[in-house]
């Protein structure tokens, strides 16, 4: 950036007054500012989709409706997911791109501030949107997240501004990644050749295009489902011509990128963490990148597995069946390289470290189920039922979201310059362990004896695991405080100092630079040699 | 700033390409379904047919009717199913009745079920094909002639056929 831009930020880090430090936030275009708003905003939403989970769970407390009605449990369920994947855990993760990448990587900023402030801005606007449904007549959208036809078609005034908030999301992460890979690509440092990138870098390169692949098929597919119910299209609807299983082809075919979209980055900053506290060097880097190459590759022919029951010919089970199982292959070559590195390594558990471990253990549970749901002939038994629930849970929780604990307390001391309070992470890491196995444990032996997904009441034989799940989930929410107040404590400079490199085994950049880390850093690049 | 600008415009590029592609997959789709018969469309128009039967076989054909959602009609068939042998055609009726006080068009959309079997389920004559005029308060029954082609692969015992039906207004 020229020096006129650093300038214009100059006096401003520090601004009298409310409103011009609100004015300060709105229009900062400095990537550690913008960082910070990503990741404060899907903490904030963490805490709303959390809510929702709650009804759910409170509901499900016992056999027999108690809270809610049928149409507002569906609302929770739609809801929840929806806030979950493109309120929080996504722009968690693009909160750590922008904070992360340039001192990765030795660059001074993103290379397109104003549009990464346009990019964080769009968010709060469109999730307002999504939850501004709930006060709809006819309520939030009840659908179920991927709005199926015809039945989303039937959902009443919300469906017109549940679509125009999955555009403007899906705006926003398109230019997230616009702005990512051209700062990959463009601004490393001078000797930083992509092979020396850290892993982080490379997880968010693949993650990006990922999403400049998925996310337009997606805004495709929700405007076909606005143009069909208000401009007289009918290309999910049997009368004119259309097919409602189209839709879900298209729907799954940002689907499945999506999932890795999700847990890619996670992966990254899981190769960041477990070599710090091994003393090691991440093993087989060059396999690490291919492998996530593959990844991502494979995720986008492997759609169809979402719909092996909506009546597929033998040839095209089996091509989504054992495509779906390929990915084991390159999934199995990280998780053996997270653990080759760990192998001799000097290891200590400090805070990011269990999250890493627990990440480890429980992403490959979800990987496992995910592998028993690949096979056609048995997910005609699996499919819509708990069984999926607790998969996905499993990936996306102790997966995706611990993956962004660990990256969380790996870089709070660079970001707030104080050592975060370890003994309140550890009780974090085994509150939020226990409990996440408490509830989404259960849940297989519910779906493998029969429970569907989505209902408000079911039979009686599965009210102890129901309640079993409901505690766990009540107690995983309340651990998630404990993160809440661990934050707070660090940021307002309650803790010892942190060194500029307070873990003795880190790697990397960002350790050159001071803790805090200033406002503008590696203004004249480093060389890497 | 000149790389940036060409690397952003040509990943809009390809946003935009893959915004595209999206709408792209509308027509693939319906290609790939005219092909394999998958989706369980089948022909809108009759179809020649040469009896060839096939006593040693017998297909259960179930017949079943739908609605488009509000539509004001009764649409059901006459009968649930058929055991039928392969290669001999039959006939079969659909009920409708215009449950209005005014004058009704409609029309019914096939589907066949399981998917792959769609091509292999020949209609010779069908009230599908046009569309059909309804006095207020009319009811009448439809035909369909039909025959299960000898070639229906061998796991396939039971075939559905489907009606959805459709008050022609609600057309595109």
């Amino acid at each position: 950036m020229s020096t006129t831009a650093i300038d214009v930020h100059a006096g401003h880090h520090h601004p009298k007054g409310v409103w011009p430090w609100i004015m300060r936030w709105v229009t900062t275009t400095n990537h550690k500012d913008i960082g910070t708003l990503y990741l404060t905003f899907s903490l904030v939403m963490l805490f709303v989709g959390g809510a929702l989970a709650w009804v759910i769970r409170a509901e499900l407390w016992e056999p027999g409706m108690q809270f809610v009605q049928p149409h507002v449990f569906n609302q929770m369920t739609t809801v929840h997911a929806l806030v979950m994947v493109f309120a929080a855990i996504m722009p968690a993760f693009a909160g750590f791109a922008n904070w992360m990448i340039p001192m990765l990587i030795g660059a001074p900023d993103m290379a397109l501030p104003r549009l990464n402030n346009w990019s964080f801005w769009l968010l709060p606007f469109a999730t307002g949107l999504l939850i501004l449904t709930f006060f709809l007549p006819g309520g939030a959208p009840a659908a179920g997240w991927t709005m199926y036809p015809p039945l989303v078609l039937q959902q009443g005034a919300s469906l017109p501004f549940s679509i125009f908030a999955v555009h403007l999301l899906g705006l926003s992460s398109i230019m997230a990644s616009i702005n990512i890979i051209v700062t990959i690509m463009n601004m490393r440092a001078p000797g930083m050749s992509l092979m020396k990138m850290p892993m982080f870098c490379w997880t968010w390169l693949i993650t990006a295009y990922l999403i400049i692949i998925a996310m337009p098929v997606l805004a495709g597919a929700v405007t076909m489902l606005l143009t069909d119910q208000f401009f007289g299209t009918s290309f999910f609807s049997a009368a004119g011509g259309g097919d409602p299983v189209m839709y879900q082809h298209i729907f799954w075919f940002f689907g499945h990128p999506e999932v890795y979209i999700i847990i890619l980055p996670a992966f990254g900053i899981i190769s960041q963490v477990i070599p710090a506290f091994s003393r090691k060097p991440l093993f087989g880097y060059a396999a690490m990148v291919y492998a996530t190459a593959a990844i991502a590759f494979l995720s986008l022919i492997v759609w169809a597995h979402h719909m092996f029951t909506v009546g597929m010919p033998l040839g095209g089970q089996l091509f989504f069946m054992l495509s779906t199982m390929l990915i084991a292959i390159p999934t199995g070559v990280k998780v053996f390289n997270w653990t080759a590195t760990m192998w001799r390594g000097s290891l200590t558990f400090e805070t990011p470290m269990l999250f890493a471990l627990g990440f480890l253990f429980m992403f490959t549970i979800g990987g496992f189920s995910g592998l028993m749901l690949a096979i056609a002939p048995a997910d005609f038994q699996y499919h819509d039922s708990y069984f999926v629930v607790a998969h996905f849970h499993y990936v996306l929780v102790p997966g995706a979201l611990f993956g962004a604990f660990a990256g969380a307390y790996y870089w709070l001391p660079k970001w707030t310059g104080v050592m975060y309070d370890e003994k309140l992470g550890r009780w974090h890491f085994w509150l939020s362990t226990i409990f996440v196995n408490l509830t989404f444990f259960p849940q297989h032996f519910l779906g493998l004896a029969g429970m569907p997904r989505r209902i408000p009441d079911y039979a009686v034989q599965f009210a102890d695991f129901n309640m079993m799940s409901s505690i766990g989930a009540f107690g995983f929410g309340a651990a998630q405080l404990l993160f809440v107040w661990i934050v707070i404590k660090a940021v307002r400079g309650k803790g010892e100092k942190a060194a500029d490199k307070p873990w003795e085994g880190a790697e990397g950049l960002e350790w050159t630079v001071p803790s805090p880390a200033p406002h503008h850093t590696f203004d004249t690049p480093p060389v890497i040699k | 700033m000149k790389r940036h600008r060409e690397l952003t415009f040509k990943l809009a590029l390809m946003c935009v390409g893959m915004f595209g592609f999206g709408f792209a997959l509308v027509p693939l789709y319906d290609v790939f379904c005219e092909i394999t018969g998958l989706g369980g469309r089948t022909a809108g128009e009759a179809q020649q047919v040469t009896e060839n039967v096939d006593y040693d076989r017998t297909v259960r054909v179930e017949f079943v009717g739908s609605l488009a959602s509000g539509a004001p009609w009764e649409f059901r068939p006459t009968q649930s199913h058929m055991i039928v042998h392969p290669g001999k055609l039959y006939e079969t009726h659909y009920f409708a009745r215009n449950l209005t006080g005014r004058p009704l068009v409609g029309q019914a959309t096939p589907s066949v079920s399981p998917g792959i079997a769609a091509k292999h389920f020949k209609k010779v004559h069908c009230f599908c094909f046009t569309q059909q005029e309804f006095e207020p308060h009319e009811g009448r029954e439809m035909q369909v002639l039909f025959m299960v082609d000898p070639d229906l692969p061998e796991h396939i015992d039971t075939v559905t056929l489907g009606y959805t039906f459709f008050a022609l207004d609600q057309r595109s």
